[in-house]
């Protein structure tokens, strides 16, 4: 614990804080300013820790986090900061998966809500509602004990004519074992979306299991006689592969495919394209032609694009062609993955529910073996294994919900939510690279899952404006990616930092309404039978009032004077109506006051809607 | 003139007609005086299609064959593309066209020979007076006053007959000012902002040239505004070398030892030809689907565009701080005070008053700061983005205020009582319109073409309530803060609703914001009914136990 620690404002250019205490607790950091305002901060989810050189204030302590939260204290005493700093950088770098938050997190769940949770979402009923196994495709037993591939899950749909010999043969030529397995099925088409990673090819090896296995792949779909093979690379990147003994299929060897590379770069551009788009984000003063300029050298969007272009190529193969697919890139895990998944989400309208979303994650990221542990560092591990390829796959979702504001059950609150707790190592679901590995660790009876406690709470994650039958058209997305469809996540990378975002948001406010309409439609019913009980025991007095008067009483309901006043209308609910940001404490431009009386300015310049003086 | 001379094909059949995301039409192409009309014969679902000339930028024509193709590129940034069948026919429609979209006399425009076939329930032309303004004002406040000064546009050629000045300033003492301001446009009222008193006023730059003269009168007009002891701050929109380099052309500054309570802050806007330039630079970069990533995001850095929404931005904020957070008076000018000027004014306005975010505020402030005003719109708003004729004082200035307001709705859309709708109708509107209100530079000019007697206000039809209801936010609620926007980059967007309205299908958005609207309207319906139910059932609790007593 430290007290009169302050919190300076990111993008404040004057040194504007909240002075308050620092706690270290097991797992969280927390900072509660004067105004007992409480700032909590998971150690995992702590990217970097930088002390800066002393100033006159204190020393400077500045926390990079996996969320995109950047906070920057001052503590007043150097050999504190430095306690602090040593603090945080063994807390936030486990060695041990057991040491990891979700081992100890305990939500107050009994023994078999813990194991129901686990058993929310279940694969085997997705491939059934997919519509397999049938008269094509079949379970495969061979990688039950992870024999085959260590990397793949134990159950994997293959086309019925791939004899085990086939699969085996074929894993030999793929990298990692990673033979090509079923991904997605669309029932109506009867095309497949198949994924595996690059054959051990070189420059001319060959292997007639492999050929065996893609023609069986091929044979699988009766509507059509060739199929693709999307290489996810480009094609520089596939070619050198082939100096490795690794490489890309050759087209004259497997009879009918046509082959295609899509150029997605891999894992360490993706990550220092990342970090260029949070560098330039996160500087203080900065203009819009440095803010465009630093977009585009980051080259992030151009990214999105290309993942995204791949996966509208992945649906318009299936939805116009009725052609399967076959996905690979290097390992099969990463751009595999992304494409995959979008390709899918493009297709079927399943997975733009809650739950449906929920279950491609499952499948295409988790069951499939996308390396979270490594990608996300979960442990202390090589930093060349990190990259943001979870980050993009959830940011291409994000620009769809963008185009097709009415095709997703879900909000954008979900996938930030989502994108949290894949750093957080609060829940099992994203620990470990595999589910062999996932198995080792006992994750499901040591930790908890995340997706009960995210539909316990679906309220917050519905988008209001959700409506799958409004077009038919939405059942296959086809997005615009035309560039300027693109934007900047300010949302993702600017979570943290309220006063970017719009000061009233519609968003809640349509939300809240919606969520207000359904409680008032209660409110309505409940009214009614009110009144129409009350009719009846009225019309029983009025009854008796005539045979007692013998007039007819006035039937019409007039008002008795003291109910002439208007009734108060229904409470708007005020915390939809209030402004943020827009009292004068909590906005940026107050920092001129002070500033002003001060001393005489020369200049007054404004940045970031902060006005600064110089003299 | 008859138009009818200039219209040697006046009907064509067989045109197709092309517009991106739409099917292409069959049908028949009419030419009138005013309007290029095309009508599709599919009996079953009848489309029509009205372009004003005066809408049309730029045209193109080309040949394959006797087929023509005629590409017309709108003001309001819409392209479409006319085959029409006969190369005698296209040459002969192409030109007249051509002719009929560039006229070279006002009077000649549509707004002299529409009329309205609807009832006018109230004359735009008087909705907007400036007395009516100043008796608010007076309410308030008795430090201010009106003069007819200008009631022959002699003192000011480009300032309305009426203006609010400091009461303590006679109009002998106005006359001098006016001589020592560029122009004659001397200091005026522009806000007055009732929480602390303080005004922000508006003029052209003053006429010190090299040798440093003054004008007592000016010192004691601008003086007048401030309390005692306190100070003000003038906003020149120049940077400090342009405002330097003006003295040499007779122009100039207020100087320090002239004006001791007053601290000069230059806080330089951009202007004319570098701001079509960026407009144009944009529209290119919107129309141009082929763009890769890095191509896209490099054309927009090179528009600038954004750069200027958040420079305007930045010294609107800049003024609105100085009055709201300083208590101070402002005195905001440029050059010539037309432009940057009046976009600095009134979006502090829209920031600071919450009348302003109403839809007859707003329309109040078009018509206070940007007609009565003396912004040349005939002369800014003549061309768009695609024309050729790069003429010198063309410039979407207005357009660029429309679109910081469209910025600040963004983040504050429960504010305003209008829609981005609105402020889309007054671009086009500011370009090409049926109604003379745009028509003319100044109110000088509009008295000189009787507009108000010859033409029909645009305010007489939008604030008719069936046009009303087409603007009206159904979020909005009354917000009498002040409201600050934040001008980072990353809050900043391109303004589709203008930019890529043309340029991308926008069925499913347009769906999404009537889904919007109607939970919206379902939500008041609801409250409105629990209301009555909750009456009626105290109502007879009441009943009832009358009886029973």
């Amino acid at each position: 614990q430290v007290e009169q620690v302050k919190l300076l404002d990111r993008f404040s250019t004057s040194n504007k804080s909240l002075t308050g205490t620092l706690y270290l607790t097991a797992t969280h950091l927390l900072f509660i300013d004067s105004s007992q305002r409480e700032t909590w901060i998971l150690h995992h989810h702590i990217a970097a820790v930088e002390k800066l050189p002393l100033t006159t204030s204190g020393c400077p302590l500045v926390i990079q986090c996996k969320n995109f939260r950047i906070v920057h204290f001052i503590v007043p005493r150097e050999r504190d900061c430095h306690d602090i700093y040593n603090s945080l950088l063994q807390l936030s770098r486990t060695a041990k998966f057991e040491e990891l938050y979700a081992f100890s997190y305990n939500p107050k769940q009994n023994e078999s809500e813990q194991v129901k949770g686990w058993q929310l979402i279940d694969l085997a009923e997705e491939y059934k509602r997919m519509g397999v196994p049938n008269d094509y495709w079949q379970l495969s037993d061979a990688n039950r004990d992870y024999k085959i591939c260590e990397t793949y899950p134990r159950e994997l749909y293959v086309p019925r004519t791939a004899s085990k010999p086939i699969i085996v043969g074929s894993s030999k030529f793929r990298s990692k074992g990673r033979f090509p397995v079923l991904s997605y099925y669309h029932k109506n088409k009867e095309a497949a979306i198949c994924r595996c990673s690059q054959p051990l090819s070189g420059f001319s090896a060959r292997c007639l299991e492999d050929e065996h296995m893609l023609q069986a792949i091929s044979k699988a779909n009766p509507s059509n006689c060739y199929m693709y093979v999307v290489d996810t690379r480009p094609k520089l990147n596939a070619m050198a592969n082939r100096a490795a003994g690794k490489g890309y299929e050759n087209e004259d060897n497997y009879s009918n495919i046509r082959f295609q590379f899509v150029g997605i770069e891999n894992i360490h551009v993706m990550r220092s394209s990342l970090q260029k788009l949070l560098e330039v984000s996160g500087t203080r003063g900065l203009s819009v032609n440095d803010f465009l300029s630093g977009l585009e050298n980051s080259g992030w969007l151009r990214h999105i694009k290309a993942v995204l272009d791949a996966a509208v190529f992945l649906a318009k193969a299936i939805a116009v062609e009725s052609a399967s697919v076959l996905v690979h890139c290097s390992d099969g895990w990463d751009r595999t993955s992304q494409v995959c998944s979008l390709g899918a989400l493009l297709l079927d309208s399943y997975y733009r529910t809650v739950k449906g979303f929920m279950v491609l994650i499952e499948k295409d990221w988790i069951s499939f073996g996308h390396k979270f542990s490594d990608r996300c560092c979960h442990l202390d591990g090589d930093p060349k294994e990190i990259s943001p390829v979870f980050t993009q796959f959830l940011e291409s979702v994000w620009n769809l919900t963008e185009q097709f504001p009415q095709a997703f059950e879900f909000n954008e609150a979900f996938l930030l939510q989502i994108h949290e707790h894949v750093h957080s190592c609060q829940f099992g679901n994203f620990l470990g690279n595999c589910q062999k590995e996932r198995e080792e660790l006992k994750l499901k009876e040591k930790t908890y899952s995340l997706w009960p406690f995210l539909l316990a709470e679906q309220k917050k994650y519905q988008n209001p404006l959700y409506n799958p039958d409004s077009s038919p058209e939405l059942t296959l997305l086809e997005p615009n990616t035309v560039s300027f469809n693109f934007k900047f996540w300010r949302n993702m990378y600017h979570q943290f930092d309220r006063s970017m975002h719009p000061r009233q948001s519609m968003f809640n406010l349509i939300m809240n309404m919606s969520e207000q309409n359904k409680q008032l439609e209660e409110d309505i019913k409940e009214l009614e039978a009110k009144i129409k009980q009350r009719n009846r025991r009225s019309d029983v007095v009025l009854v008796k009032e005539q045979e007692q008067t013998g007039h007819p009483a006035p039937v019409a309901l007039k008002s008795p004077p003291c109910f002439q006043k208007e009734q108060p209308p229904m409470p708007v609910n005020d915390a939809v109506r209030t402004i943020e940001g827009s009292n004068t404490a909590d906005n940026r431009y107050s920092e001129l006051v002070s500033e002003f009386s001060k001393a005489e300015p020369a200049i007054v310049s404004l940045e970031y809607g902060v006005a600064r003086m110089t003299c | 003139m008859e138009f009818a001379e200039l219209i040697k094909t006046p009907r064509a059949d067989n045109v197709v007609l092309h517009r991106p995301f739409h099917q292409a039409v069959e049908g028949t192409l009419c030419l009138t005086g005013h309007h290029l009309i095309f009508s599709s014969r599919r009996q079953d679902n009848a489309e029509e299609l009205w372009l004003l000339h005066s809408n049309i930028d730029s045209i193109e024509k080309r040949f394959v064959g006797s087929l023509g193709t005629i590409v017309i590129k709108c003001k309001d940034l819409r392209i479409i593309q006319l085959d029409i069948p006969g190369m005698e026919e296209c040459l002969n429609i192409a030109s007249s066209i051509e002719v009929l979209s560039t006229l070279d006399s006002v009077t000649l425009m549509y707004p002299f020979f529409y009329r309205p076939m609807f009832e006018v329930l109230e004359d735009g032309w008087s909705s907007f007076l400036l007395e009516q303004e100043f008796e608010l004002l007076s309410s308030v406040t008795n430090e201010w006053r009106l003069s007819y000064v200008n009631k022959e546009f002699s003192v000011c050629p480009s300032y309305p007959p009426v203006v609010i000045v400091p009461k303590s300033i006679d109009d002998e003492a106005l006359r001098k000012v006016a001589l020592f301001r560029h122009g004659g446009r001397f200091p005026v009222l522009s806000y007055y902002h009732q929480k602390n008193g303080m005004a922000m006023m508006r003029s052209s730059q003053p006429l010190t040239g090299t040798n440093g003269r003054r004008c007592k009168e000016d010192e004691k007009l601008i003086n007048s505004t401030l309390r005692s002891g306190r100070r003000g701050f003038v906003i020149d929109t120049r940077p400090l070398t342009v405002a330097q380099q003006a003295r040499a052309k007779g122009g100039g500054f207020e100087q320090e030892v002239h004006y001791p309570q007053w601290r000069r802050i230059h806080k330089y806007i951009e202007r004319f030809n570098i701001l079509q330039e960026s407009f144009i630079k944009l529209v290119e970069a919107c129309n141009d689907q082929s763009h890769n990533m890095d191509r896209w995001l490099s054309k927009l850095e090179a528009s600038n565009w954004l750069t200027h929404i958040k420079e305007l931005l930045t010294a609107a904020c800049l003024a609105a701080q100085c009055i709201d957070r300083e208590g101070a008076s402002v005195l905001v000018h440029g050059s010539e005070g037309t432009d940057s000027t009046l976009q600095v004014t009134s979006l502090a306005q829209i920031i600071l008053d919450p009348r302003c975010r109403t839809i007859r505020g707003f329309e109040a402030l078009v018509v206070r700061e940007w007609l009565q005003a003396g912004h040349p719109f005939q002369q800014r708003c003549a061309q768009s983005a695609y024309s050729n004729s790069r003429q010198k004082w063309e410039a979407p200035v207005f357009l660029l205020f429309l679109e910081c307001v469209w910025q600040i709705h963004r983040q504050f859309p429960c504010s305003f009582e209008f829609t981005e709708q609105f402020l889309i109708m007054l671009f086009e509107h500011a370009y090409a319109s049926q109604f003379g209100t745009f028509l003319g530079n100044n109110e000088n000019e509009r008295a000189k073409l009787k507009l108000p007697q010859k033409t029909m206000s645009l305010w007489s039809w939008v604030n008719r309530p069936e046009e009303l209801s087409r603007f009206q936010n159904p979020l909005y609620e009354a917000n009498s803060l002040v409201i600050w926007p934040s001008v980072a980059p990353q809050s900043l967007q391109l303004w589709e609703g203008v930019f890529l309205r043309w340029n991308r299908p926008s069925k499913f958005l347009e769906e999404a914001e009537k889904e919007r609207i109607s939970i919206i309207t379902y939500n008041k319906e609801l409250q409105a009914r629990v209301n009555t139910l909750r009456r009626q059932l105290a109502e007879m609790e009441v009943t009832v136990e009358m009886l029973q007593e």
